[in-house]
């Protein structure tokens, strides 16, 4: 494992991106950051610039406005990076599917972009913050 | 070996070993965990482990550093190199006045320049990069800059005064002039003005992480933001001996005995029994850490021990209080800041540059 990688697992730094999420995800997200899930502690910080981030939390069917944006996002994001796909919206559009204002799922914009992109799933709506905590640790384990 | 090679190598020694780069970086590290640990546990969290800021520096050179397309590259990357070479010579310049006693006369004035080029290369570096959330990142901090210079500058006016037109940061330190009414005050404001120079809240104004992303550092990725980390890091080993320098009588190995004799000679630094002591603290509290639950907390507590034993008593003093600050204060709106700066602050220094001009040509020393 080279040193870029493992640094990468003791400091991942967080980009929370909203897609036309319904805002449920988001909330679940910012209760990582609460004293019961504190996530600082294995030094997971949320970031208020793609240009800083590690990992891309995209919540979230892409809507056609969004999607454009979700691209440059991507690539303003400096690589190794991983994008996370939270909630079932976000993983395969959920309820929306087929709607005329959806153009995602997520992992479907952002291979547009990279083919290679490492991309992780954490389904539920919303999935619980321990979901999301053991959907960092299986991304990042394998890494 | 001949002295001139000697000579130079005691100089390397001296810029990137002991006083200087690795040793300013590394303490500016631990005191960087220290804050956000003490946050923590303000908020009743857990906060990082004691390597995250290491881990994080490492990370950051590690990774991709993106140019923006229509930033102005030169000025983009030059400038945290030029931020981080300032503040290094600063904190070469203090450590070495608080060592081995070397100083030239207007040395005081030296540090306040280089105190200044952080904020500057902040300035231009961000506005060379060309981002709308950055630019107004710089607007901010250009007038936040304007607004805490002057009373930082007046706060060493009163110091400068009170110690007899001393210019030399070495003959300053000897004295200690928080104790006099006109020094307490200079103290309170340079205390506020280092909390605005550091970037902390209630003055994280220009970083404002809730409405401009990260503001002036936007734009920055990868070895140049750890560039820029590692500024904040050392500006947090600075700063604060700075103002001990001028005001508490500088950095000594009896923090008690310092704050009892306001005016005497500096005792000696890093002698040998005080090192075998905070050896000594460590150990038992490394031991300890084993067979207890807080372990984080006690590491904590042993290491602002051993910093206090080491004769750092009165940096940790600053550091501790402007964390409680921090942590105890919602942020200020640029307009709010610039008025409390120049009007409440200004006026309060005013009054204090009266004292001590009172208290010099009367022979008050309390005053």
């Amino acid at each position: 494992m080279s040193w870029k990688i493992w640094s990468l697992k003791k400091s991942p730094w967080v980009f929370h991106v909203n897609t036309g999420a319904c805002n449920n995800c988001d909330i679940e997200i910012v209760n990582l950051l609460t004293p019961k899930f504190d996530v600082e502690r294995f030094g997971i910080k949320l970031v208020g610039s793609p240009r800083h981030a590690d990992a891309l939390l995209v919540t979230g069917v892409v809507t056609a406005q969004a999607a454009p944006r979700l691209r440059e996002i991507y690539r303003q994001t400096p690589k190794p990076c991983v994008v996370f796909c939270i909630g079932a919206c976000a993983c395969h559009t959920g309820i929306f599917r087929g709607g005329y204002h959806v153009v995602g799922p997520v992992d479907k914009i952002i291979k547009e972009v990279d083919p290679n992109a490492i991309i992780a799933y954490v389904p539920g709506c919303p999935p619980k913050p321990e979901a999301m905590i053991s959907g960092v640790v299986k991304a990042l384990s394998v890494l | 070996m001949t002295e001139a090679s000697q000579n130079i190598s005691e100089l390397l020694f001296w810029i990137l070993v002991f006083p200087g780069f690795l040793f300013s970086v590394g303490l500016g590290l631990v005191v960087s965990w220290i804050v956000r640990k003490v946050s923590a546990l303000v908020q009743w969290r857990v906060g990082p482990p004691f390597l995250q800021p290491f881990y994080d520096v490492i990370k950051l050179t590690g990774k991709e550093t993106l140019v923006p397309q229509q930033a102005q590259k030169a000025v983009f990357m030059g400038a945290p190199i030029v931020a981080l070479a300032g503040v290094l010579l600063l904190s070469i310049m203090l450590w070495r006045i608080t060592i081995s006693q070397t100083a030239f006369v207007g040395d005081i004035i030296v540090a306040i320049y280089l105190m200044i080029l952080p904020s500057l290369a902040l300035i231009f570096g961000s506005s060379a990069s060309a981002s709308p959330h950055a630019a107004v990142g710089t607007g901010r901090e250009m007038k936040l800059v304007m607004g805490y210079e002057l009373p930082l500058i007046l706060a060493f006016i009163v110091v400068i005064i009170k110690t007899g037109g001393q210019l030399s940061l070495a003959a300053i330190a000897q004295q200690t002039p928080v104790f006099s009414i006109s020094g307490m005050l200079a103290f309170l404001v340079a205390l506020l003005c280092i909390q605005a120079k550091l970037g902390f809240v209630p003055f994280d104004i220009a970083e404002a992480e809730t409405e401009l992303g990260s503001g002036v550092l936007m734009e920055y990725s990868g070895v140049l933001l750890a560039v820029w980390k590692i500024t904040q890091a050392l500006m947090l080993v600075v700063l604060p001996l700075f103002l001990v320098m001028v005001f508490l009588g500088g950095i000594g190995a009896d923090f008690l005995s310092g704050l009892a004799r306001p005016v005497g000679p500096l005792p000696a630094v890093g002698s040998l029994p005080v090192g075998i002591i905070v050896l000594l603290v460590f150990i038992i509290t490394g031991f300890l850490a084993r067979f207890c639950k807080y372990i984080d907390i006690l590491f904590l507590l042993s290491l602002i021990a051993a910093c206090i034993l080491a004769g750092l008593g009165k940096y940790v003093l600053i550091v501790v209080l402007i964390i409680l600050i921090k942590n105890t204060n919602p942020r200020m709106r640029i307009d709010q800041a610039m008025k409390f700066f120049w009007v409440y602050c200004g006026l309060i220094l005013v009054i204090a540059v009266a004292l001590a001009v009172i208290g010099n040509s009367c022979d008050i020393n309390w005053l």
